[in-house]
């Protein structure tokens, strides 16, 4: 009787563990509930259901206060030439600045430098220093202190880069103290976005990983980890009126469901990883805001090009035709993610392409199958589709995928592998035929481009194409951005034209802001920037 | 000792378990052939759509009837269960009698092995077969079968020691009946109702322990439905589609319920 005592417990433990164990996981929603407005750049953020934008006008942004910000993961580095994680670039971005910054359109200002020059022939940068730049610790910043951190970052002061792009760099001159020149070996445009490496003061060098100086908006008070980061508001920042809070808590909030009971609780105030189901709990609370953004991940499914039988371009191309990607946003990322048909963000106008339509983005069924008769395929295939079993996200656009290749005749099945298994085998081994994932991009539009280069060790499809290798080596030289430019929508022309791998889409991000603050503003990269985040006036 | 002796009155615990589990195991035996409608087909028009005469349980966020999901993940859990007890059983059967007739070294070493590996958790002992062998059913049902494996060995063997000294074992083996025929012909048939009792037990277990793996992803893979990585994919919908997550737990409960109430009922017929 005990044990049947024991098995019941257990079953209803099961149950009770579903319906009680928070939201988990990625979420979806219900799709006429998922009218979340899409904001990019400033703005007082959309609010769901009541509106304090009307508030806003009549208060305009208050001085003091504080918020606290849940993030996901703990800091690897708090030198910001050594850290190379993510999500720890977001926070650091508060406190450290480079020559210049991004700004929330993916463009680059000034930021230590006010203005710079670049020679015709890409190799000499000239950065002039902006008038009255303070550290931290109260120093005004010197050409002195560019020189120290840029040869710290790219390896002249010991050999070793810390930041590798910034290896291209030979010498760094003072030409006079408020004139830094830079000199490096070989052209190329993108550079420019390296320049965001921060300016510490000279000869900090370790002690940045104890007490980091910068001078950003922020400055850092303390570190704990496992709990967070606090950093403080920097008076003498350099942009007049910023930042408007005095305290900001970066606070580490481990798993999913805390950080819905954290913002529920009021523990927390922004929080920007929520899943479509916590967004729309938390909609019902009419406590935040919730607001999507383009994130800056591709979402794929990668087709190894390789083998049998995707190696036929006709067999890789009705899957294209087969996938129908409108189907795959609303069932999975809620509707909020941005399809795309090549290998750029959208979020880089100047660079992007939409070529959606070339496979549509619907699903042509009948294109599909004849594509696959052609290609010796009129009954279809088995095609085995691995998965990163982490990523719910992925896993439920595999479901989706799954059903959409079996209208067609592809009778796909999903193998949920483990995230290092993932790396090792598929991503580095690739040994595999298809896979869903997603691809973090930097703001340099060529990032992403790269790995289907035939030799890039990031080429895990396996895309060989003589024609795309010569062009995207003529991208590389290009000096002109329009010219670059043309040649990276090439590029994107030339991975649809060989269907090299089905892109979905760009999944949206969701934030979570308190009723309480306003000013948040959502950029085309990873950083949580805090200067412009107010609180509202009750 | 008989199941239906004439004028026995069917107990109530065997009549609502028999009742329960006769339900459970019919649809889940439909299942395999018959759903209401297509167990993946989605319909971005029927999301979240709530319980219903059209939709039972409603549907879920593909816009799948969960009906229908339920009727192939029962099938799917119990023919899981049904393989896993088979396994465990039949190697349980095995190796109690051997370790219980003949005793000596062989039993010493059995036993202690049986002793490690009840000394594991077995969710715990299963993960780690699995992630050895790879994920898929055939390992799932492998690894859970190898885990339930202990828990027949103890039962049959208790009841071999304690029968092979009975008065007609003795007899038999003075007759010179070979020890096979003892150990099979002779005892097997007397073990049957503790063992009975049991494999309703380990059926039970079973049925947890499989929806407990699919719930952690391990198992059954998506888009085929099981009873428990329907729960774990409902985990996130519990606010806009709460129907999902309770359709799926309150059918292991019937499940669950029903094949202890079937096994107590079986266990008081026959005293």
């Amino acid at each position: 009787m005990k044990k049947k005592l024991c098995s019941l417990l257990l079953a209803a433990l099961l149950t009770t563990a579903a319906l009680g164990g928070c939201a988990g996981g990625t979420g979806e929603s219900s799709g006429d509930n998922t009218s979340v407005e899409s904001v990019t750049g400033e703005s007082d953020a959309q609010p769901s259901e009541t509106d304090p934008s009307e508030e806003d006008q009549e208060s305009g942004p208050v001085y003091g206060g504080s918020a606290v910000v849940g993030i996901q993961q703990d800091i690897d580095s708090l030198d910001p030439h050594k850290a190379t994680a993510a999500g720890t670039k977001e926070i650091l971005f508060n406190i450290f600045e480079g020559l210049v910054k991004s700004d929330e359109n993916g463009n680059l200002i000034g930021a230590v430098a006010s203005d710079y020059t670049i020679s015709e022939d890409g190799l000499v940068y000239t950065f002039t220093l902006r008038d009255n730049v303070k550290f931290h610790n109260g120093s005004v910043v010197t050409a002195e202190d560019v020189k120290y951190s840029l040869e710290r970052a790219s390896g002249l002061l010991d050999g070793t880069p810390l930041i590798s792009t910034l290896s291209a760099i030979t010498a760094v001159d003072i030409l006079d103290e408020k004139t830094v020149q830079v000199t490096v070996g070989s052209a190329n445009t993108e550079l420019i976005y390296s320049f965001v490496a921060a300016i510490i003061p000279a000869g900090s060098g370790e002690e940045e990983g104890a007490d980091p100086i910068g001078t950003g908006p922020f400055s850092f008070v303390s570190y704990k980890p496992q709990e967070g980061i606090v950093v403080k508001k920097n008076a003498d920042y350099w942009q007049e009126g910023l930042p408007y809070l005095d305290e900001v808590n970066f606070k580490i909030v481990n798993s999913a469901e805390t950080a819905l009971m954290e913002l529920q609780g009021g523990t927390i105030d922004i929080y920007p990883y929520l899943t479509d189901s916590q967004a729309q709990a938390l909609k019902a609370g009419n406590t935040h805001q919730v607001i999507s953004s383009p994130s800056n991940v591709v979402q794929a499914l990668f087709l190894n090009n390789a083998v049998k039988p995707l190696d036929d371009v006709r067999v890789r191309q009705a899957i294209l035709y087969a996938i129908d990607k409108d189907e795959i946003n609303l069932f999975v990322g809620g509707g909020n993610g941005s399809l795309i048909g090549s290998a750029m963000l959208p979020t880089l106008a100047d660079y992007y392409e939409d070529l959606n339509d070339v496979y549509g983005t619907g699903a042509d069924v009948e294109k599909a199958k004849e594509l696959l008769a052609d290609a010796g395929y009129p009954d279809g295939f088995d095609l085995v589709i691995d998965i990163p079993s982490n990523y719910e996200f992925h896993m439920q656009t595999g479901e989706v995928i799954v059903e959409q290749l079996k209208a067609v005749g592809i009778n796909a099945t999903i193998n949920a592998v483990e995230w290092n298994t993932w790396l090792t085998d598929i991503y580095n081994g690739r040994q595999y035929t298809a896979t869903i994932s997603g691809v973090t991009c930097d703001q340099t539009p060529g990032y992403m481009l790269n790995r289907f280069e035939s030799t890039s060790a990031k080429n895990f499809i396996n895309y060989t194409n003589a024609e795309y290798d010569e062009v995207y080596a003529q991208a590389q030289a290009a000096l002109d951005l329009k010219e670059k430019a043309g040649y990276y929508k090439h590029l994107q022309e030339l991975l649809v034209d060989d269907a090299a791998t089905a892109f979905i889409q760009v999944p949206g991000n969701m934030t979570a802001i308190s009723n309480r603050l306003a000013g948040y503003k959502f950029y085309p990269i990873y950083v949580q920037d805090m200067s412009t985040v107010y609180e509202v006036k009750q | 000792m008989k199941l239906f002796a004439a004028g026995k009155k069917w107990n109530k615990y065997f009549v609502a378990g028999l009742i329960m589990t006769g339900l459970a195991v019919l649809l889940g035996v439909l299942g395999l052939f018959w759903t209401p409608y297509s167990t993946t087909a989605m319909s971005a028009a029927e999301r979240f759509a709530a319980p219903s005469l059209r939709h039972w349980f409603g549907t879920d966020n593909f816009g799948r009837d969960i009906f229908s999901r339920v009727m192939q993940g029962m099938s799917t859990t119990i023919l899981i269960s049904a393989a896993v007890v088979l396994i465990s059983g039949a190697a349980g059967v095995l190796l109690g009698a051997l370790t219980g007739y003949f005793g000596g070294v062989l039993d010493e070493a059995v036993m202690r092995v049986t002793d490690a590996v009840n000394g594991f958790p077995s969710i715990l002992l299963a993960l780690v077969m699995i992630s050895i062998l790879g994920n898929g059913r055939q390992n799932l049902i492998l690894s859970l079968g190898i885990v339930f494996v202990p828990s027949y060995v103890r039962i049959v063997r208790g009841e071999y020691l304690r029968l092979r000294d009975a008065d007609y074992i003795k007899r038999a083996r003075l007759m010179g009946v070979g020890r096979f025929r003892i150990l099979f012909v002779h005892i097997l048939p007397n073990i049957l109702p503790v063992f009975g009792v049991s494999v309703m037990i380990g059926l039970n277990n079973a049925i947890l322990a499989e929806s407990g793996m699919s719930y952690l992803g391990i198992g059954v893979q998506a888009p085929d439905a099981s009873l428990g990585n329907m729960l774990s994919d409902a985990q996130g919908y519990l606010q806009a589609a709460p129907w999902y997550a309770l359709a799926p737990g309150l059918v292991i409960v019937w499940i669950v319920l029903g094949f202890s109430l079937f096994g107590e009922g079986i266990r008081r017929q026959m005293e």
